[in-house]
């Protein structure tokens, strides 16, 4: 049963990232791609947190908590840019 | 008492001397005395065994491995030239304290003199020649250093810098000879070289090592065709002349000869390059010290000369030559030094050293006259003086050399002539200095120097006479064992007796003393000649000159040729280069491409993972016009990347992957604030079109090759770490122990020079303004928000969360995944995420951006790890752990690789942060904040 879960579920975040990654590909402007890069690092989290349950690995969900930390630093630098254009002032 | 202490004392005493300066001037002369006078003592109870026939050798293992021992050697012919060293270095002292003005600084002078003698002795000391070559290399140095002492002089810096030029390429093609000796010779010892004296004369390799070998000895002795240095570097302060030309530098050189001698000499090639060096230097020495208004000219044109005596001796390459050669070493030191003393009284007392104002000096300065005639007459060869006994033996040795020679007339001749000339000069530095007349304007009125100041030349003439009269009682014994330090046998039995009756020595010396006489008396007409004819054309300092701005023009015309400053011209010539030599080199070897290591099954997952990145990395290509949207579709690559890592078990690599995407995404968002948002093509077409074939072949090369590798089967050197991780490291994180344990000594590296790095930034970014853009790429205003709320307080909350996950990465790193590197990055991450939300005022309430106590704390927690495993015996930096256990926390593991961690952490940490923060404050010029008010820097 909860192999048929996964299975279901790996497909779908699967789609979701090649969807989101599509969108960032076209923009066609900066915070589209600034959203759908952030929501790649989202899909990117559930991806690792689904193969970690799969293979059984803690090293996974390590990375996954680490995306989770950086993917937001990363976009609230990428925002403030947009915002202010300097970053740190 | 050993060997290397007396070095140590030396150099320790040269920063010791430069600290004590600084309390007043003569201090700095008292200590530079008496650490001369602590290394003659630590020196002397040696010397009794030494004369009973003993070789002192003290060996450290240092770099085992390619040969490189520290070792010392003290037999005869280094206890002379120790002796000699210390002995007139004590003198010199004494001198330069009385010489030396008020306004110069004692302290810098004693402390490069001191570090001068230390590397001397170290030359004389010297077992491996290896490390021979390093203390020879510091006296080019150090004499740099010396002679430059008058650094407002033009003619001190333009005769330092000749000096350094001439010796240290000396020294470089010595480098080259010494290391061919070694490796013809099997080792690096003297002690091996120079009993396979056969064997090195035999070897094939045997003339280009000699001809490398003599370059660095005749460049330090200035032997013709290198020998104008040494004039020129008279420009030095008289006693640091006094010392280079008597018992230091320049005998370096003929040092090296005397070393050497049982290895290298007795061959043809030895005789005629050695000898025809020594003859031509003799004879070019002799004739233009005559010639040289300037007292200290003449003294060095005349120290050439007797280098030149000197090598011809060593040239004649028989045992009894070779005891004359050593005789005139010490016979010249002691001579020379007390002229050069003279001469420096005279300057300082009469304020000149030409020739033509100095005359009828008698009248004023007897006592400094008559010391420097005896001296003067010792120079000459005159009898009853001890330079009248050396030179004897060498006339000697020329005339039966020559008796064996075609033409060998010529050589006694010749010898005869450089004799007539140097009796010349020395009744010039007499009679034209001490009589003939009246001074000639001088600045000052002469008088006799303080009483201390005439000491050291009152000990060195009396040398010359007790020498000179009583050579067997003085001077004998150290003759011979010096001898026997030079030939590494007993040496021949020789007389030192004033009267051989008549001979062809004799009749040569009366000659010489005669036709002397007689060529002084004609000097007016052969000064003229000279002036007019010689003078103009023999310039040896324009040719230098000439030649080193040849140097320079080539060499930037060389750098200009290859580096135009374009990067497109760098990496189409990169690429290309690398392209021609791997199909090339893969076409010659011939194997097939694909190797036979069975295919991994494929996934979905990871084929749309390949897809992304491939998709992404031709996006961020075509978008790099556009540098915000390429920078995001960068953080796209970086992702991907970081998976694969994940999946293919490297989650070290995978994590630092991570952080670091983050921190470039920063770095590059700050800089790009200050750069143009977009930018349009610029290179004509066909020059794009050939980038792109380049690129394009580059890349299937690129892919091809790891194709190549990934499908064979691969060992490599991760198999030894695997196993040897838990028991020699004491961890299961192989790439965390490898990092401080098993490579710990390259991390110190690596974090040294990134801190190096960070402060390097922050020097060059401290008070920088640049104006920033006011309003973005499409031309709308920016936000009057600055730190939109929302943001500020997710990312006050992330901060804990962040801090957590560091420490929990840093603690659990040497056995899984993370450790310092990480820990630090993801530390910094969290502290400029602050920065970004809340702003730079905020965040420096609270945290000082002032990291570099921060980096000096990493980088001394992580030295003084290393260094405490000397306390326990281990070599720098080995780590050791154990398991401890405490209650309610269990048993855990404490290793003093994580201390060393914590180096790493904090250095990170701070590097980081100073470099982010500074490149963020750069904005100081521009963008005023909406409110108006000045809350920038």
């Amino acid at each position: 049963m909860i192999e048929l879960a996964l299975n279901i579920a790996l497909t779908l975040v699967g789609l979701a990232t090649a969807l989101t990654f599509w969108r960032l590909l076209r923009g066609p402007s900066a915070p589209d791609r600034i959203l759908a890069l952030d929501t790649l690092y989202i899909n990117t989290i559930a991806l690792l947190v689904l193969l970690g349950i799969v293979l059984g690995n803690n090293i996974y969900f390590e990375a996954a908590l680490l995306i989770a930390l950086m993917g937001f630093v990363g976009t609230i630098a990428l925002c403030k840019y947009l915002l202010r254009g300097d970053i740190i002032e | 008492m050993n060997l290397m202490s007396i070095i140590i004392t030396v150099f320790a005493g040269s920063l010791l001397t430069a600290w004590v300066s600084r309390f007043g001037r003569l201090q700095a002369a008292w200590v530079a005395g008496l650490i001369t006078l602590a290394a003659l003592a630590q020196l002397l109870p040696m010397v009794p065994s030494v004369f009973a026939g003993n070789t002192h050798i003290e060996h450290w293992a240092w770099f085992p491995s390619v040969g490189l021992d520290l070792s010392f050697r003290l037999d005869g012919l280094a206890m002379l030239f120790a002796l000699l060293i210390l002995g007139i270095g004590l003198l010199i002292v004494l001198y330069a304290r009385y010489y030396l003005s008020a306004r110069d600084c004692m302290g810098r002078f004693y402390s490069y003199l001191l570090m001068f003698m230390g590397a001397m002795l170290g030359i004389a000391l010297s077992e491996n020649v290896i490390q021979l070559l390093i203390f020879w290399e510091l006296t080019s140095l150090t004499s740099f250093l010396l002679i430059s002492y008058w650094q407002d002089r033009e003619e001190a810096r333009q005769g330092a810098r000749m000096a350094l030029a001439i010796t240290g390429a000396g020294g470089l093609a010595l480098l080259g000879g010494l290391i061919m000796l070694g490796q013809i010779a099997g080792s690096y010892e003297l002690s091996v070289i120079l009993n396979s004296g056969d064997q090195i004369r035999a070897h094939p390799l045997y003339v280009p090592m000699l001809v490398l070998v003599l370059l660095g000895a005749f460049t330090k002795s200035a032997q013709f065709p290198f020998h104008f240095w040494l004039p020129n570097a008279m420009a030095a302060p008289t006693p640091v002349s006094a010392y280079l030309h008597s018992a230091t530098m320049v005998k370096a050189g003929v040092f090296l000869l005397a070393r050497l001698f049982p290895a290298l000499s007795g061959t043809p090639e030895w005789s005629y390059l050695v000898g025809g060096a020594g003859l031509m230097t003799l004879l070019v020495g002799a004739v233009f010290a005559l010639f040289k208004h300037d007292l200290k000219g003449l003294l060095a044109y005349s120290t050439i000369s007797h280098l030149g005596l000197i090598t011809l001796l060593f040239a004649i390459g028989t045992p009894l030559a070779a005891v004359a050669g050593v005789f005139h070493i010490i016979n010249h030191a002691i001579f020379k030094a007390s002229l050069f003393m003279a001469a420096g009284i005279i300057d300082h007392e009469a304020g000149s050293r030409d020739m033509r104002k100095l005359n009828g000096l008698w009248k004023y300065m007897p006592h400094t006259a008559m010391l420097a005639m005896v001296a003067s007459a010792a120079m000459a060869g005159v009898p009853l003086l001890n330079g009248f006994l050396s030179k004897e033996m060498f006339f000697a040795e020329a005339a039966s050399a020559g008796s064996h020679l075609k033409l060998g007339w010529l050589l006694p001749a010749a010898v005869t002539i450089a004799g007539i000339f140097a009796v010349a000069y020395s009744v010039r530095f007499i009679h034209d200095v001490f009589y003939n007349g009246e001074p000639i304007d001088l600045p000052k009125t002469p008088h006799e120097p303080p009483r201390w100041m005439k000491l050291p030349v009152e000990l060195l003439v009396a040398l010359c006479l007790l020498v000179g009269i009583l050579p067997q009682a003085t001077v004998q014994p150290l003759l011979e064992i010096a001898s026997a330090g030079v030939l590494q046998t007993t040496p021949p039995d020789f007389d030192l007796a004033i009267w051989h009756g008549v001979n062809i020595a004799l009749i040569m010396s009366v000659v010489a003393l005669v036709g002397g006489g007689l060529v002084y008396a004609m000097r007016l007409p052969l000064f003229r000649l000279h002036d007019e004819h010689l003078a103009p054309r023999l310039q040896a300092k324009a040719v230098f000159d000439h030649i080193m701005s040849a140097l320079f023009r080539f060499a930037s015309a060389l750098t200009r040729a290859l580096d135009t400053g374009s990067l497109q011209r760098m990496l189409v010539l990169f690429f290309a280069g690398a392209l021609v030599l791997g199909v090339g080199g893969f076409l010659m070897g011939g194997g097939p491409l694909s190797g036979n290591r069975a295919m991994l099954p494929l996934d979905p997952l990871s084929l749309m993972a390949a897809l992304i990145l491939i998709f992404g990395t031709l996006a961020v290509v075509m978008s790099h016009r556009q540098r915000f949207t390429a920078l995001i579709l960068i953080g796209v690559v970086g992702l991907v990347v970081s998976l694969i890592f994940v999946k293919f078990s490297g989650p070290d690599l995978a994590l630092t992957q991570l952080s670091v995407e983050v921190v470039t995404i920063v770095l590059l968002l700050l800089a790009l604030y200050f750069l143009p948002q977009s930018h349009s093509a610029e290179s004509p077409r066909w020059r794009r079109a050939r980038d792109l074939v380049v690129a394009l072949l580059a890349g299937t090369g690129a892919a091809l090759l790891s194709w190549a590798v990934l499908s064979r089967p691969f060992t490599s050197i991760s198999d030894y770490f695997l196993a040897n991780s838990v028991p020699g490291g004491g961890g299961s994180n192989v790439v965390n122990v490898i990092l401080v344990d098993f490579r710990g000594f390259d991390t110190l590296g690596e974090i040294t020079v990134l801190a190096l790095a960070a402060l390097g930034i922050f020097a060059m970014l401290e008070r920088i303004y640049l104006p920033g853009p006011d309003a973005d790429a499409q031309g709308r205003p920016w936000n009057w928000d600055k730190h939109p709320a929302v943001m500020a307080s997710f990312a006050r909350l992330l901060l804990p969360l962040a801090l957590m996950v560091s420490v929990f990465i840093f603690l659990r790193g040497h056995n899984l995944p993370g450790g310092g590197f990480i820990a630090g990055l993801v530390t910094a991450v969290a502290l400029i995420m602050q920065y970004l939300a809340n702003g730079e005022e905020w965040t420096q309430d609270r945290l000082p951006a002032n990291t570099h106590p921060m980096l000096a704390m990493g980088l001394l927690i992580a030295t003084l790890t290393g260094l405490g495993s000397w306390l326990f015996g281990y070599p720098f930096l080995t780590s050791s752990f154990g398991h401890f256990h405490l209650p309610f926390i269990g048993e855990f593991e404490l290793a003093t690789a994580m201390a060393f961690d914590l180096g790493v952490y904090l250095v990170v940490v701070g590097s980081v942060l100073l470099i982010l923060i500074y490149l963020g404050l750069m904005h100081g010029a521009s963008h005023r904040p909406a409110s108006g008010k000045e809350d920038y820097r």
